[in-house]
């Protein structure tokens, strides 16, 4: 059974689809989410305060997804940490690269809350086995 | 302009809308349109090259779009603001990563600009490519738009 009293971070450049994803993680039970504009603010927040899951965006200026997930997995105190990538098509040059940048999985949009549920809950099973 | 980019666009704004909106827009029949004036309140717009080379244009009516992004957002929209506009770029966006998706079975492979946002009464859509452009009318309870397509291969 997987906690819903995790600590997400949504990371995305637009705010109307950070309020989407906070508003589909409320429909499915999780309501501890903070938020960051890029990458840049996302590590900050990472470095302050215990963040147990990251979503993020692909698409970002300033640090784009992929680079966050970078930054992440290179971070001892943060390597461990569940990511999330959500891109706006599965494109498979971009799904090698981020695998093998560490990605927990990955996320297409549009997606509904029961799909990003499924996500979230498939990732953090995994880690607890 | 290859009919084969009909269903993809298409395709790709019913599922966004009703992914992410919870709406069912309703298909009318596609046009060629001519002129480069907008048909809509406000438009996001996209630039796409790679095996066919172009733009997307997505223009709604203001009924449209404030029940869209009410819907998308949890939130009752009165009038436009730069929630709205945000909205905007970010559904273009999307539907464009679809209909991109959907073109890779036709065996087109297209990457996507950054989308821009444009407002205003009788704004103009300026394609890339120039040149007649697709037009697939949409409608909603609350009002109507039209996807814009413009691609050359």
């Amino acid at each position: 059974m997987v906690e819903k009293n995790i600590k997400i971070l949504v990371v995305d450049d637009f705010a109307t689809m950070r309020k989407v994803v906070r508003n589909l993680l409320k429909q499915v039970g999780y309501e501890d989410i903070v938020e960051a504009e890029d990458g840049v603010m996302a590590l900050r927040a990472l470095k302050s305060q215990k963040i147990d899951f990251v979503i993020s965006d692909w698409n970002m200026p300033n640090m784009s997804g992929l680079e966050l997930l970078k930054a992440v997995r290179a971070d001892a105190d943060l390597a461990k940490t569940p990511f999330l990538m959500v891109t706006a098509e599965a494109l498979q040059d971009n799904v090698v690269a981020a695998v093998k940048a560490g990605v927990s999985d990955y996320i297409v949009k549009p997606f509904t809350a029961e799909v990003l549920n499924e996500k979230i809950m498939k990732i953090t099973e995994s880690i607890n086995k | 302009m290859n009919v084969k980019f009909i269903n993809p666009f298409l395709e790709g704004t019913t599922s966004v809308l009703k992914t992410m909106a919870f709406v069912e827009p309703r298909a009318g029949k596609p046009y060629l349109k001519v002129d480069s004036l907008a048909k809509g309140d406000i438009s996001g717009i996209i630039g796409l090259t790679g095996s066919a080379t172009g733009s997307l244009a997505l223009s709604f009516s203001q009924g449209a779009i404030l029940k869209i992004v009410s819907n998308m957002l949890g939130e009752d929209f009165k009038s436009m603001n730069d929630s709205i506009k945000d909205a905007v770029g970010e559904i273009t966006n999307m539907i464009s990563g679809v209909a991109r998706k959907n073109l890779e079975a036709e065996g087109f492979y297209i990457q996507a600009a950054i989308p821009t946002v444009v407002t205003g009464l009788n704004h103009s859509i300026t394609h890339v490519m120039g040149g007649p452009s697709l037009i697939i009318p949409f409608e909603i309870d609350e009002g109507t738009f039209v996807v814009d397509v413009c691609l050359t291969e």
